[in-house]
C-alpha cells in the first residue's frame, strides 16, 4: 500500500523537524491518535478482501512503530536540548562566594585550653576553677613556699595594699579544693596567672593549666607515662621528650619536661610529685596518699602547636591575627 | 651561674667531651642555660713589657715605647692610650697578628714613626667592655708568652641555671662534686694549708644577734700590698664566671667564693675602729655602701659594725668607707655564717641583689668558714705578701644549722617513684653524695653532709635517688584511679555554651588584660576599684570592674588597622570591690561596622540595636526558657537612654544590652555606632531540662490583623495583652509589619500581627476564634487605644 509509506515518510519527516515537545505531540496525535492518519488506516482495513488484510495490516502496524520510534527517538533528542538549556540558563560562577558571612573563631588560647582539658576530661579530670585575686596563704603559704622562702623572688607578684595578690600560679587552686574536699582527686585548673614582668618573651598575664592526681597508688612512673601521652597527643606526633631534675616548693621529686624542638631542647611543662607538707596543709594524709601534679603555660604550647613567635600576639587580638584560627 | 670549663675540669675531669659533660649537669638539675666560648679568637698576641715611654715629636696624644716581647730585640710601638708606663707588662699584638675586626695586623707609620705592632686594651681583644686603657698586667706574667696560652683561651663558659635548693652548687667545689657523682670518679679541691702566723694584731668580734648570725671568722693581715695587679689567671677566672676584676684583695675573696662557696669580705683594716659586732640596726641608721648608695637602714637589718658605726650590711654588701683600696695597707678578712632566712628577707627589703646575698639566702655550708678564711689568707700572702694574724672565731654553735637523721623505710622508694631501686645503688648513692649512711631492718638512716640544706625528710632522699638513678630511666606507666562520676560545672557548661553561639554568629573571641587605666574603668562603670600596689605601668594598674573597657579597647586598636566590622567578645572574671571582694564570670561583646561582610550582590548597611538584639535573643534563648526572660529599657549612663535594655531573668538583673552612649563615643573618639552587650554567667546559667510540650493534632486557624496605635507603645505590651485576652488557644502571635508613613496619622504607627489560634483537644470552630479575636481587639483598644487599620 503505496498510501501507507507515503503517510510514514511524511510523519517522519514532520517528526524530525518538529522544534519542540508539544509540537511533537500534535504530529503524534495527527498520525498515531485514535482520529490519526495511521489509525484511520487501520481502520479501514476492513474495507479490503481479506486475503489482503493481514500483510495490509502488517504494512501499517510496521509503519505505526516507526513513525513511534522516530517520535520516541525525536522526543529523546528534544528532551535533551530542552535540559541543556535550562543547564545552559542556570550556568553561574561558582567561583562566586557564597551569601552571608562565616563562622568566626575563638582565641587560640582558648581552642589551646580546649584541647588540654578536653584530653584531660578523657582520663577523668574535672575542671576547676578558682579566684585570680588570691591571698598569700593559698598562692604561698599552703604550697610551702613560706615567706622569706628565694622561689618567691621568682615569682614577680602583683600585691594589693591589703597584702592580697594575683595569683602567681594556678596550683592556688589545688589548695582550694583538696581543703573543700576529701581525696581522691583528679582534676585540672586553667586559667589566667599573673606576673610582674613584662618584655619581649614576658606578658604580665597568662595561662596556665594546673593538674593533679591525689590517689592511693600514684607514683612518679604514673606522673611520666601521663604527660608522655599528653605531649604526643596534644602535638599530634612522636616526640623526644625529656624528664629533668628541677625544684618547686611544692613537688618533691620536681621535674621540668623538655621536648626536642627543631633547635633544641625546649621547656614545656613542670611537675612533681606532691610534698608531703602541702598534703598535710589540706588534711590529707601523706602516709595514705600520694600526688602527681603538673603545670603548663598555655600560651608557650599554643605558640609550638600554632608557630606564633611573638607571645605579645596573643593579647593585641588584632582581628587579622584572630580571624587565623577557627 | 657561670664558670669555665677548665677550671671545673681542674677539680673534675671526667672522659667525657663538653656536650655530654652538659647533658650531665642538666640531668642532674643543674639546668645548662648556655655554652660560649671563653675567649674570642685572636693568634699573634704576647705579653709584653714596656720598656721606655717617649713622647711622639709629631702627635701629642700618642707616645713611643720600646716594648719587650721575647724577641731578640725590642719593638717600637706607637701607642695612643693613657695609662702606658714604663715597665708596664701589658699585651703586644704583633705585626700579623688577628684579634677581633683585624685580620692581620699590619705595621703602620703614625706621623713618621713606624709602630710594629699594637698594645692593646681588654676590650680590643674581646675579652671585657674595658677601653680605658691597655691592660694593666701583673708583673709576674712571663713576657714573651702568648696570651691563648697565658689565659689559657681555648676554653668554654658554661651557664648554668640553678635552682633554690641548690645552693650548695654555686661553686665550682659545689658542682665538681655533682659531676663526680655523676660520673662516679673522685673530685679534688685545692689543699688548704692552715697558715703560718706571723703577725699579732687582732680584732675582736662579738656576736650580738646570734640567730641571724651564728658565726664569724675575722683575721687581721698586716701589711698587703694591694697594688699589684691580679693576675691572669685570677682575673680570667673571675671574668669567665661574670666577675669584673676589681682589685687584687676584692679578686682573691670573690675567687675564693667561686672557688668554694663562701662568700667573704675584706676591709681596710686601718679604717675600723675597736671591736667589731655583728647586730641588729636601729631604725634610722644610715651606711654608705660599695655601690656609693646611701641607705637608711630599718630596723633589724643585720650589720657588721665596730665603733664608730655600721660597716657593711652582713652577706648582702660591704660599706663604700670601710672597702679595700689600692692603697690598704693592712685588711681584715671576714668569713661568716649568716642566716638563710635573714639575708633572704632583708636583701629583697632593699632591693639588693649580690653574689653574696644569693647565695647566703641559699644556704652556705656552716663548716666552710674557717677553710675559706686559710685559702684567702693563703692566696692574699702569695699574690701581695703580708702576714697573718691569728683567726679570731665568735661562734654560737647552738644557733648552727645541722642536718639530723632522716630515715628512709625501703617500701616508700617504690610507692612514689613506682620502681624498686637496688638496695647498694641506694646505699652508694647515699655515700658518694657524702651522706652518712646505715642500712638496718629495710630502712636507711642517713645524715646529709653541711652544705646540704635540702635533706630533711624521707621524700628528699627519694628525690636524690631519682636524680642519681636518672628521671629518663624511670619506666612509664598509666596512673589508676577508682572512677567516679561528677556533677559538670555549670558555669564552665555555660560559658561553652554562649561562645559556640556567638562564635556561630561571628563574634571573635578576644583576651584583653584584667587589669586595666583607671580612667576607662570609671567611665564605663561603677567605682568599687581595686588598684594595684605594683602595676607594670599606670595604665594597667586597676582591676577590671566590666568587661567592656577591654573590648572598647580592643576595637579602637583595630579600627586603627583599617578593620571596618568588628565583631568580638570576651569571657573573664571582673572584680568588684563593694563591701566583700567580688570575683565573678561575665561575658560581654560589641559589635560595629556593617551588618555583612562585604556581599557581591546584596546592600551593605549598618548593624544597629536589632541586630545585635537578636544576637543576644540567640545565646539567652539557648540556655533560658524565653518565657522566663524580660527586657526592660535600661537606664545606665553607658547606654544610649533611647536603645538600651536591662534583661531579667526571674526578676534578677543579668546583665544590660544597647548602643554605647554617644557621649562616651566622643570621649574615647569612636565611631558611633558601636552596639555592646554584658551579662554575668552565674545569672544566666543553662537550664537543663526542656520540658515537652505536646503538638496538637488539631487544625489551626490564622488571623491577620492591623492596627494603628500609639508610636511610643512598646510592642512587647502590645504582645503581652494580646497573649493574656488570648489565652492559651492563642499558640502563636507574631509581628510581622511595622508600618509608619503615608496614610498614618501622625504620631501612630501601624503594626501588623499574626495570630495563630489551636486547641489541643478538638478542631476550633471559626465563631470561637471570632469571639477571642474580639476580646484580643477590645484589650488593646481599652489598653492603648488601638484602632483596627481600615
Amino acid at each position: 500500500m503505496n498510501n501507507t509509506e507515503k503517510l510514514k515518510a511524511q510523519a517522519i519527516s514532520e517528526i524530525d523537524s518538529a522544534s519542540d515537545l508539544s509540537q511533537l505531540d500534535l504530529i503524534r496525535v495527527d498520525y498515531l491518535g485514535k482520529k490519526g492518519q495511521l489509525t484511520q488506516q487501520l481502520k479501514q482495513l476492513g474495507k479490503l478482501p481479506s486475503e489482503e488484510r493481514p500483510q495490509a495490516g502488517q504494512i501499517i502496524n510496521v509503519a505505526k512503530v516507526a513513525v513511534q520510534s522516530a517520535i520516541d527517538a525525536r522526543k529523546a533528542v528534544l528532551e535533551d536540548e530542552r535540559l541543556k538549556d535550562i543547564i545552559d540558563k542556570g550556568r553561574l560562577d561558582v567561583s562566586l562566594p557564597g551569601r552571608g558571612n562565616h563562622r568566626a573563631g575563638l582565641h587560640p588560647i582558648t581552642l589551646t585550653l580546649q584541647r588540654i582539658e578536653s584530653l584531660f576530661q578523657k582520663i577523668g579530670f574535672d575542671v576547676v576553677e578558682g579566684p585570680e585575686v588570691e591571698d598569700d596563704y593559698h598562692n604561698f603559704e599552703a604550697l610551702n613556699i613560706p615567706e622569706h622562702h628565694p622561689a618567691r623572688a621568682m615569682h614577680d607578684t602583683f600585691y594589693f595594699p591589703d597584702g592580697r595578690l594575683l595569683r602567681t600560679h594556678t596550683s592556688s587552686v589545688q589548695i582550694r579544693i583538696m581543703q573543700n574536699d576529701e581525696p581522691p582527686f583528679r582534676f585540672i585548673a586553667p586559667g589566667r596567672v599573673y606576673r610582674c614582668d613584662s618584655d619581649m618573651t614576658h606578658t604580665p598575664m597568662f595561662h596556665q593549666v594546673e593538674g593533679l592526681i591525689v590517689d592511693e597508688t600514684v607514683t612518679f612512673a604514673d606522673l611520666k607515662g601521663m604527660l608522655v601521652d599528653f605531649l604526643e597527643i596534644f602535638f599530634e606526633k612522636e616526640l623526644q621528650i625529656r624528664f629533668r631534675p628541677s625544684y618547686f616548693p611544692f613537688t618533691e621529686p620536681s621535674a621540668e619536661v623538655d621536648i626536642m624542638g627543631e633547635r633544641g631542647w625546649l621547656e614545656v611543662l613542670g611537675c612533681g610529685m606532691v610534698h608531703p607538707n602541702v598534703l598535710k596543709n589540706v588534711g590529707v594524709d601523706p602516709e595514705k596518699y600520694t600526688g602527681l601534679a603538673f603545670g603548663m603555660g598555655v600560651e608557650r604550647l599554643a605558640m609550638l602547636y600554632y608557630g606564633v613567635d611573638d607571645l605579645r600576639m596573643f593579647f593585641d587580638n588584632d582581628l587579622r591575627f584572630l580571624k587565623q584560627f577557627h | 651561674m657561670k664558670f669555665s670549663e677548665k677550671w671545673l675540669r681542674e677539680f673534675v675531669n671526667p672522659d667525657v667531651d663538653t656536650e655530654t659533660l652538659m647533658h650531665q649537669l642538666t640531668m642532674a638539675g643543674l639546668e645548662v642555660d648556655g655554652i660560649e666560648s671563653a675567649c674570642p679568637d685572636f693568634d699573634g698576641l704576647v705579653i709584653a713589657e714596656v720598656k721606655t715611654v717617649s713622647k711622639h715629636p709629631g702627635a701629642d696624644k700618642l707616645q713611643i715605647c720600646e716594648v719587650d716581647c721575647g724577641d731578640k730585640d725590642l719593638l717600637t710601638i706607637v701607642c695612643g692610650a693613657a695609662n702606658v708606663r714604663q715597665g708596664m707588662r701589658t699585651v703586644l699584638a704583633k705585626v700579623g697578628a688577628s684579634l677581633p675586626g683585624v685580620d692581620e695586623l699590619k705595621a703602620v707609620s703614625l706621623k713618621g714613626v713606624t709602630s710594629s705592632g699594637m698594645l692593646c686594651s681588654a676590650k680590643e681583644i674581646g675579652l671585657t667592655d674595658d677601653h680605658d686603657g691597655i691592660m694593666d698586667l701583673s708583673a709576674n706574667e712571663t713576657i714573651g708568652m702568648h696570651l691563648s696560652q697565658a689565659i689559657e683561651s681555648n676554653d668554654n663558659i658554661i651557664e648554668i641555671s640553678l635552682t633554690p635548693n641548690r645552693g650548695d652548687c654555686l661553686s665550682i667545689t659545689g658542682v665538681a662534686r655533682e659531676v663526680a657523682v655523676f660520673n662516679q670518679i673522685d673530685f679534688s679541691v685545692p689543699e688548704v694549708q692552715i697558715n703560718d702566723i706571723n703577725a699579732s694584731t687582732s680584732r675582736s668580734v662579738k656576736l650580738s644577734a646570734v640567730k641571724a648570725c651564728p658565726k664569724y671568722l675575722g683575721r687581721v693581715i698586716e701589711n698587703v700590698d694591694t697594688a699589684v695587679k691580679s693576675p691572669l689567671w685570677l682575673s680570667e677566672k673571675l671574668r669567665r664566671s661574670g666577675i669584673r676584676s676589681i682589685n687584687i684583695v676584692v679578686d682573691i675573696t670573690n675567687f675564693v667564693m667561686l672557688e668554694c662557696g663562701q662568700p667573704m669580705h675584706a676591709f681596710d683594716n686601718d679604717v675600723l675602729q675597736g671591736e667589731i659586732e655583728v647586730r641588729l640596726s636601729k631604725s634610722g641608721e644610715k651606711i654608705k655602701l660599695l655601690d656609693e648608695s646611701e641607705i637608711e637602714l630599718k630596723s633589724d637589718t643585720l650589720l657588721i659594725t665596730d665603733e664608730s658605726g655600721p660597716l657593711a650590711m652582713a652577706g648582702v654588701m660591704g660599706g663604700f668607707e670601710s672597702a679595700v683600696t689600692t692603697s690598704s695597707q693592712n685588711i681584715f678578712v671576714e668569713s661568716a655564717f649568716f642566716n638563710p632566712k635573714h639575708i633572704s628577707g632583708e636583701a629583697r627589703q632593699y632591693g639588693l641583689h649580690t653574689d653574696s646575698s644569693h647565695r647566703f639566702e641559699r644556704g652556705v655550708d656552716p663548716e666552710l668558714q674557717s677553710k675559706a678564711i686559710e685559702r684567702a689568707t693563703e692566696l692574699v700572702i702569695e699574690l701581695c705578701g703580708g702576714q697573718a694574724g691569728p683567726v679570731v672565731e665568735a661562734l654560737s654553735d647552738d644557733e648552727l644549722p645541722k642536718n639530723t637523721e632522716v630515715i628512709l623505710r625501703k617500701s616508700q622508694i617504690k610507692r612514689i617513684l613506682g620502681i624498686e631501686l637496688d638496695d647498694q645503688f641506694v646505699t652508694d648513692t647515699f655515700t658518694n653524695l657524702e651522706m652518712q649512711c646505715k642500712y638496718l631492718n629495710n630502712q636507711w638512716s642517713t645524715v646529709a653532709p653541711s652544705h646540704r640544706f635540702d635533706i630533711n625528710i624521707e621524700v628528699d632522699l627519694i628525690e636524690e635517688l631519682a636524680r642519681i638513678y636518672s628521671y629518663d630511666a624511670i619506666p612509664v606507666s598509666a596512673p589508676s584511679s577508682k572512677l567516679k562520676m561528677r556533677v559538670p560545672n555549670k558555669s564552665y557548661e555555660t560559658i561553652k555554651r554562649i561562645r559556640e553561639v556567638l562564635v556561630n554568629r561571628e563574634y571573635h573571641e578576644v583576651i584583653t588584660y584584667s587589669f586595666i587605666a583607671p580612667k576607662l574603668n570609671n567611665l564605663l562603670s561603677h567605682k568599687n576599684n581595686l588598684l594595684l600596689s605594683n602595676p607594670i605601668a599606670p595604665e594597667l594598674s586597676e582591676m577590671r570592674t566590666s568587661l567592656l573597657p577591654g573590648l572598647l579597647s580592643t576595637l579602637e586598636y583595630n579600627i586603627k588597622r583599617q578593620q571596618e566590622r568588628i565583631r568580638i567578645f570576651e569571657t573573664g572574671l571582673v572584680f568588684n570591690n563593694k563591701e566583700d571582694l567580688k570575683q565573678e564570670s561575665y561575658i560581654a561583646g560589641l559589635i560595629n561596622g556593617n551588618i555583612d561582610d562585604k556581599q557581591w550582590d546584596k546592600e551593605n548597611i549598618s548593624c544597629d540595636f536589632y541586630d545585635l538584639k537578636c544576637d543576644i535573643e540567640s545565646f539567652l534563648y539557648s540556655l533560658i526558657d524565653a518565657r522566663e526572660i524580660e527586657m526592660k529599657p535600661n537606664t545606665s549612663n553607658i547606654l544610649h537612654p533611647g536603645q538600651a535594655v536591662d534583661v531579667y531573668v526571674k526578676g534578677i538583673n543579668v546583665g544590660c544590652f544597647g548602643q554605647l552612649h554617644p557621649k562616651i563615643c566622643a570621649d574615647l573618639d569612636l565611631p558611633d555606632n558601636v552596639y555592646l552587650f554584658e551579662f554575668s554567667i552565674k545569672n544566666i546559667l543553662k537550664q537543663e531540662k526542656t520540658r515537652y510540650k505536646p503538638i496538637s493534632k488539631y487544625p489551626s486557624i490564622k488571623r491577620d490583623i492591623s492596627i494603628v496605635i500609639d508610636e511610643k507603645t512598646l510592642l512587647g505590651d502590645v504582645l503581652k495583652c494580646a497573649q493574656n485576652d488570648g489565652s492559651e488557644l492563642l499558640t502563636n502571635l507574631e509581628l510581622f509589619d511595622v508600618y509608619q508613613a503615608e496614610g498614618i496619622e501622625k504620631g501612630k504607627k501601624s503594626l501588623a500581627l499574626g495570630l495563630t489560634f489551636q486547641a489541643t483537644s478538638s478542631t476550633l470552630k471559626d465563631e470561637e476564634v471570632e469571639a477571642i479575636m474580639d476580646k484580643v481587639l477590645d484589650g488593646l483598644n481599652n489598653n492603648f487605644g488601638a484602632k483596627l487599620r481600615e
